[in-house]
């Protein structure tokens, strides 16, 4: 049908060409030398003052990642990655660490003012955006440059800074917690995260403690053939709350960005941590050239008994995503959760979904996950749902929908399900659906133009993932759903 | 208001218009009768402009404007209404989002002011009352679960909210049973006005008898082949399609 043709050639001909974050900010940066050997890593290690345990630990994980393999499971092709080719550290000069807003490099201000990221507390102290009061931690390149809020946070006892920071005041728990949820060993990407990671965001939430406002870290990659390897760690001690949000973009570029973080969720007996993300890296131009390279390892530790771990996100950027936020519910009782919206256009490829490990008793999970490719984009939903022999009782309900726009786009669901006792229950329910000719027409008859009417029925099938999303980026997240699929910006 | 002229169009290869003429003043009502497969849904999806209803001949005059040079949306803002022989359901957008949506687009592309929330609200609770349509109906998804009548009426209701100047029903009597059709019937008399312009396509004369029109037109073979006054209807309920068939043959 003509009208097939004509939606398909609207999505191909936008998004890619019209990434509003595409610019670039000219800042002078320190990097280590391109290349990656066993000094780098002690060069990033010395850059940040470590401890020697750190660094050893670093050492260990470089002498492991040596010998391992690129996985090659995922649905996702591209040309292989020359590690050498790269740089692993890059930082703004000048900037030794965020001690206040004065401090910072006035480009660097604006770079996150035009990505629409309050960081001055005092304009959003009175009400200058409209904003709510949402405490930020910017981390361009390598380095944390700013995080806002923090004398309140402080008085409240919750620690919010980056992760290096943290290294140095509070060393004793991010020993105790760094690399317990994702082992150094864990898998490729991750490994190599751990020797050569810069920075990330770091929360501790002590006992008992409902953290007093949202957290929120915006992730920038800038300089060119740089890698991003940030890691986070969130610990939420028994009886704590913390919502926290990161968001991700970088500049259009025509080569690859290879970004590959780290982060890691600890929840305490009764506590909670609901993690969403806003991921719209530079997906690549119209003919599949640049992008970012996503391939990132999320896993929440339901550590204690009682405890909950839900993950949000909405994944609209990078040519390649490749991530799996997972949760290991090992307290009796404890529940994990898994919200996805992953869009796909142009050349994009999606390989993301989901791990509920359950291994205590009466452990519930909830998997939701809304696919949308266009374009020429693969989508695929790839989730493990596994009962350990002694989790007995353990529940979970999976639902997969996949929603095609155009005819040169494929949605995949890939779901494995391993239950090891016969008392666990878990329920599978999937659909894919193209968007209608007649949906559209409907809506035209009514008076919204192809854009609004397109935006309408994919708002429409994601809305049960935006609702868990807080309430300050749900807003947001609509808007970037309507902008990567038809390029109408605001 | 609406003047058709040797209107010839096709769907996929297939010639389904072959001539059809059509003239329309602001105020009246027409009913377009007509077997299966004469082309009276062919005829409301071309006024309404959808993808892959090619015109190859003639032309439609819009309030003096090339209506067929027009977008669907575009159609829509200029006040052409169709409402369809099976609405279509949209899943997860509530019936209010979806009317919302669709007022402030067509006002803002009449350059009027989007309305508020709260004005939005006392306006749909107003129409939807006179149509009998329960407040629970309007949150739930578009169409989706929606009986025959509730459909309908969601129609109906549309229509009311975008206030058109030319609405075409396209076998709204399908699918309705005798007290369904009352209230629809009901809400599109309230609509009548000197300013609004109507045509009713339906297969039976039963829906005539509550909406009833000021001309009756028969379609066959993609033309009109008679026209007369509402009388017209009861002659074919008497003789059937078969023998106006013959008749013109």
């Amino acid at each position: 049908m003509p009208a097939v043709q004509e939606t398909v050639e609207r999505v191909r001909s936008i998004d890619v060409d019209q990434y509003k974050y595409g610019f670039e900010t000219n800042i002078e940066s320190v990097k280590a030398p391109k290349g990656l050997d066993e000094s780098t890593v002690r060069f990033i290690s010395a850059k940040k003052n470590e401890p020697s345990w750190l660094l050893e630990w670093r050492l260990e994980a470089f002498k492991r990642w040596k010998t391992m393999t690129e996985p090659d499971w995922a649905r996702v092709h591209y040309p292989k990655i020359d590690y050498q080719d790269l740089y692993y550290y890059s930082a703004p000069k000048n900037t030794p660490g965020p001690s206040s807003l004065d401090e910072v490099d006035p480009e660097l201000l604006k770079t996150y003012e035009k990505l629409g990221i309050p960081l001055r507390e005092q304009e959003i102290l009175a009400g200058v955006r409209g904003s709510s009061r949402v405490a930020v931690d910017a981390v361009f390149d390598s380095v944390s440059v700013v995080t806002t809020f923090k004398d309140e946070l402080k008085k409240a006892g919750v620690i919010f800074g980056s992760i290096s920071e943290a290294v140095r005041e509070h060393p004793e728990l991010v020993r105790k917690y760094l690399g317990t949820v994702v082992p150094s060993s864990d898998n490729f990407f991750a490994t190599l995260n751990s020797a050569v990671f810069s920075d990330g965001s770091f929360v501790y939430i002590p006992k008992g403690v409902r953290c007093p406002m949202e957290l929120s870290t915006y992730f920038r990659i800038n300089e060119r053939n740089t890698g991003q390897f940030e890691r986070t760690l969130i610990i939420a001690e028994e009886g704590a709350y913390v919502s926290y949000l990161e968001g991700c973009t970088a500049p259009q570029r025509d080569e690859n960005q290879l970004h590959a973080a780290v982060v890691e969720l600890v929840a305490l007996d009764n506590a909670e941590i609901k993690y969403s993300t806003v991921q719209n890296w530079y997906p690549g131009d119209k003919q599949g050239k640049g992008g970012v390279y996503n391939f990132v390892t999320k896993r929440g530790d339901c550590r204690g008994r009682g405890s909950k771990i839900s993950w949000t996100q909405v994944e609209t950027g990078s040519a390649i995503t490749w991530k799996y936020p997972s949760c290991i519910l090992r307290g009796d009782n404890s529940q994990g959760e898994f919200y996805s919206i992953a869009i796909s256009n142009g050349y994009q490829q999606v390989d993301s979904g989901t791990k509920m490990i359950h291994l205590g008793k009466n452990t519930t999970s909830r998997i939701v996950s809304k696919g949308i490719a266009a374009g020429h984009s693969n989508n695929t939903y790839r989730g493990l749902v596994s009962a350990h022999r002694k989790a007995t009782g353990a529940r979970n309900f999976t639902n997969c929908d996949s929603l095609l726009v155009g005819d040169k786009c494929g949605a995949h669901t890939t779901p494995y399900i391993e239950a090891k006792n016969s008392k666990s229950v878990f329920e599978h329910e999937a659909t894919t659906s193209k968007i209608s000719e007649d949906m559209l027409f409907y809506c035209r008859q009514r008076g919204l133009t192809q854009e609004e009417a397109v935006a309408l029925v994919v708002n429409g099938f994601v809305k049960d993932v935006l609702q868990h999303l807080p309430m300050e980026f749900a807003v947001e997240a609509q808007k970037l759903i309507a902008i990567s699929l038809e390029g109408s910006v605001g | 208001m609406l003047e058709i002229k040797n209107l010839h169009a096709e769907v996929a290869d297939r010639k389904i218009l072959q001539g059809l003429d059509l003239k329309v003043k602001a105020g009246e009502v027409h009913a377009i009768m007509g077997p299966n497969g004469s082309g009276k849904s062919t005829l409301s999806y071309v006024l309404a402009g959808k993808d892959g209803y090619t015109v190859t001949e003639g032309s439609v005059q819009y309030q003096g404007e090339d209506l067929l040079a027009l977008q669907p949306e575009e159609r829509a803002a200029k006040g052409v209404f169709l409402a369809f022989q099976y609405p279509i359901e949209i899943p997860g957008v509530t019936t209010m989002t979806f009317l919302r949506t669709a007022v402030n687009s067509v006002r803002k592309q009449r350059g009027e002011a989007e309305l508020s929330t709260p004005d939005f609200l006392r306006f749909v609770r107003e129409k939807a009352k006179d149509l009998n349509i329960d407040q629970e109906m309007l949150k739930r998804a578009v169409n989706v679960g929606f009986s025959g009548g509730e459909k309908k009426r969601n129609e109906i209701l549309q229509m009311a909210l975008l206030e058109p100047k030319l609405c075409v029903l396209d076998e709204t009597d399908s699918g309705l049973d005798i007290d369904a059709l009352k209230v629809v019937a009901d809400g599109v008399n309230a609509l009548r006005s000197p300013q609004r312009s109507m045509i009713v396509i339906t297969h039976y004369q039963r829906l005539l008898d509550y909406i009833v029109p000021d001309v009756v037109h028969i379609m066959a073979k993609g033309r009109i082949v008679r026209t007369g006054g509402p009388d017209l209807a009861k002659e074919l309920e008497e003789r059937g399609y078969a023998g106006i068939e013959t008749e013109i043959a």
